[in-house]
């Protein structure tokens, strides 16, 4: 009943708003429309509505895909000081993290769901009642790693919620072991999906072990800067209060993360380029151009430029406490690594194919579309998990047996006190 | 040219705009109302047909029955979208056989015929056209792929001057990556050494065709658009039926006409006889006299994935 009760409370909290809210929800609806009528376009036409091709089989989506999982696995960054090291400030805040996680893999799974050619075959992409090729298929870890983390993050949060809900004590060694088991499940959704790639041998660009620590390295660094930039605007619109304190740990973590991402390029770029093989030529492509062919090549290098700029601001400690100087570092070393490691990464992999050719790849319109509402989606369901989380944390929102039980508690002490007091008085000599 | 004759007539598709997708439901089915009820049709596929259809299970896990329902089914389906019977075959692969597959270059002079010859018996789309033969065209001296050309036109009579020709097609590895990288087991290696797809299982994904050394997998990125005069009625559920909108497709060695001893048609639309094709496992079939006294060699023969497609010269 009580679950019931919690479940109905934080649904009332989501449609209740001041006008804002209700501009902001209705934005998110218009994008959310404009993605479903494309994607329905999509269905019906087929993927040739896409830029893509049999030369560029992945485009835009799985990029967006690539880079969403470091923004996921990142919350893991706040949930280690939080859970395993008890820092209060990270406490606080380590909900909006988990949030965060949560939207982040549920556009991962979009973006992997409307990539598909036959997405009404989706269901074979199960134990049952579809046909698993696990372990060999790497997009078969990636399904089960995806679907645990999310599990993980939505289950860890609810608990904790409901709890303060309810008014009382949650079990701290269970949420201490689901800390853990989230803490190795975020390193793998990474890993993972850095081996979807690394694992074709036939595509040299991708099958190389660097892949998986730049991974994880890029993902922590635009994740908590991801994290930063949500932090000071929920902080500018007082739709939450968070101290300074995690802001500055997750600037640090982010500094660090970008300088040893800007090592590992610069060990990619000396082995590419030093003794240049045939298995640099999308390297070549990517960073040079090749057979006269340079889509990537000013893109690359604008990303590069946000990556070094932003681990300067990042690095200097006047520039990364000055909040508003730490906002642009942040957002630049998102885009930085939104493009290096989404399109710079997936795209170059294609080029030139295994038979040599160089066939560029650029995204149509209707797949920026697609993704817009994918984004959408992803910020409507976290705006609707911030909302009760909110209201539970400050404490307007709780159980109102709870209330009316402290209620009757009180009546009962008043009474209690009223009668002693005549009792006192009878007693009086 | 006639394409499939499931086309909506442009004024419906207008009226269906106009209507938008909630009231297009409602106008299908008003539509189909003028026959009875029983004969309800989605396009051309009625209800029944489309439901087997959609639950029809990986064809690796059907029973012979529930095989031979499929084949009634699509063959049924088949006529109604084209107009023409389709016989929808499942030949078992042959005893004691494994195919290979060895190209002369020295012998290629790069007209094309295989090509041709493999988009008359596949039912490949024709629009955009889908091939599985790439004939690469490369300079004398060198087997750098990136220098070499696929376009080159067929205007100019070849073999041109200090240029040799590259036909790759799927080379039906014997630890094919693709299967591998294909998480709903849609793709597999047959016991005859034939690396297939099952059309109504694969997801449309394309890890399979990203795990590819040899390019050899082609995807319908639209509803392949099959003229009726081009069809070939003869067909097998694991090779040449016609294909589905959103899946991968490869060469299958011609496994219809193979399994029943016939040479894939690219070996026969050769005009210069430099395709040898044959059971391995025969140690005196040509192929095996081919690998055993001629200078082979196997292309990224470095990544283990063991093709059995050879190329050699004299």
């Amino acid at each position: 009943m009580d679950i019931i009760r919690f479940i109905i409370d934080c649904g009332k909290t989501v449609v209740n708003g001041s006008r804002a809210y209700w501009i902001w929800i209705g934005t998110l609806f218009f994008f959310i429309s404009m993605g479903v009528f494309t994607y329905a376009n999509q269905w019906r036409q087929g993927l040739a509505v896409t830029g893509m091709s049999d030369q560029v089989s992945w485009g835009f989506y799985v990029s967006n895909f690539t880079f969403l999982v470091g923004v996921a696995a990142a919350a893991v960054m706040l949930v280690i000081p939080a859970y395993i090291f008890r820092n209060e400030d990270a406490k606080r805040v380590v909900l909006l993290g988990e949030g965060l996680a949560v939207s982040a893999s549920l556009m991962c799974m979009l973006f992997v769901a409307v990539d598909l050619g036959r997405p009404d075959r989706i269901w074979h992409l199960s134990p049952y009642p579809g046909l698993f090729n696990w372990p060999a298929s790497l997009l078969t870890w990636d399904v089960i790693v995806l679907n645990g983390y999310l599990a993980l993050n939505v289950l860890i949060p609810s608990y904790i919620l409901y709890h303060q809900y309810q008014d009382k004590p949650y079990n701290k060694k269970l949420v201490f072991s689901g800390a853990v088991l989230s803490m190795f499940w975020a390193i793998s959704i990474h890993t993972v999906t850095a081996f979807l790639f690394a694992s074709n041998s036939a595509r040299p660009f991708w099958a190389s072990a660097l892949v998986a620590p730049r991974f994880l390295a890029t993902a922590f660094c635009a994740g908590p800067s991801f994290i930063i930039i949500t932090f000071l605007i929920m902080n500018k619109i007082r739709a939450y209060k968070i101290g300074h304190k995690v802001i500055d740990m997750l600037a640090v973590i982010a500094s660090i993360s970008m300088q040893i991402n800007l090592v590992m390029l610069g060990a990619e770029l000396f082995v590419e380029f030093y003794a240049e093989g045939q298995h640099s030529a999308s390297a070549r492509y990517l960073f040079l151009g090749l057979g006269g062919k340079s889509g990537l090549v000013p893109w690359i290098w604008t990303a590069q430029a946000l990556n070094i700029t932003a681990a300067l601001l990042l690095m200097i400690e006047k520039t990364r406490k000055n909040y508003r100087i730490l906002f642009f570092a942040c957002t630049m070393a998102v885009v930085g690594i939104w493009i290096e490691k989404g399109m710079g990464f997936v795209v170059p992999g294609f080029i030139p194919t295994p038979l040599g050719e160089v066939y560029e790849y650029l995204p149509t319109l209707m797949e920026v579309k697609v993704s817009l509402g994918v984004v959408a989606i992803g910020a409507f369901v976290f705006t609707m998990m911030m909302k009760p989380m909110r209201e539970i944390q400050v404490g307007v929102l709780r159980n109102p047996k709870i209330a009316r039980a402290a209620e009757k508690e009180k009546a009962a002490k008043h009474l209690e006190e009223e009668q002693k007091q005549v009792l006192d008085r009878i007693q009086q000599p | 040219m006639k394409f499939t004759n499931n086309q909506v007539d442009p004024k419906r598709r207008a009226a269906l705009k106009v209507l938008g997708l909630g009231a297009a439901v409602g106008a299908g089915s008003l539509a189909a109302s003028a026959s009875p009820i029983p004969d309800v049709k989605t396009g051309d596929i009625t209800l029944e047909d489309a439901w087997g259809e959609f639950f029809q299970q990986q064809y690796q896990k059907m029973s012979p029955t529930e095989i031979e329902d499929v084949l009634e089914r699509l063959e049924r389906t088949y006529e109604a979208k084209y107009d023409t019977k389709v016989q929808v075959g499942n030949a078992p692969p042959l005893e004691d056989v494994v195919f290979g597959y060895a190209l002369n270059i020295s012998k290629c002079q790069g007209y094309r015929e295989c090509v041709k010859g493999c988009t008359e018996e596949n039912n490949q789309s024709k629009d955009p056209d889908l091939e599985y033969i790439r004939v690469l065209e490369l300079e004398k001296g060198t087997m750098n792929l990136e220098t070499a050309d696929p376009y080159y036109s067929n205007d100019e009579p070849v073999p041109k001057p200090g240029k040799f020709y590259l036909p790759v097609q799927c080379h039906h590895c014997e630890n094919p990556p693709c299967v591998k990288a294909c998480p709903v087991k849609a793709t597999w290696k047959e016991p005859d050494g034939i690396v297939v797809v099952d059309y109504n299982w694969c997801i449309g994904c394309r890890m399979c065709a990203n795990a590819c050394p040899y390019w050899a997998r082609k995807f319908n990125w639209s509803e392949p658009k099959l003229p009726v005069d081009r069809i070939n009625p003869d067909t097998h559920y694991l090779g040449n039926r016609p294909r589905y909108k959103g899946v991968m497709e490869k060469c299958t060695f011609c496994i219809q006409r193979t399994r029943q001893g016939l040479m894939p048609a690219c070996q026969e639309a050769c005009p210069t006889g430099a395709r040898v094709f044959g059971n391995l496992l025969d140690p005196k079939s040509e192929i095996r006299y081919v690998l055993e006294n001629k200078n082979v060699f196997r292309l990224k023969e470095e990544l283990n994935t063991n093709p059995k497609f050879w190329y050699y010269s004299d």
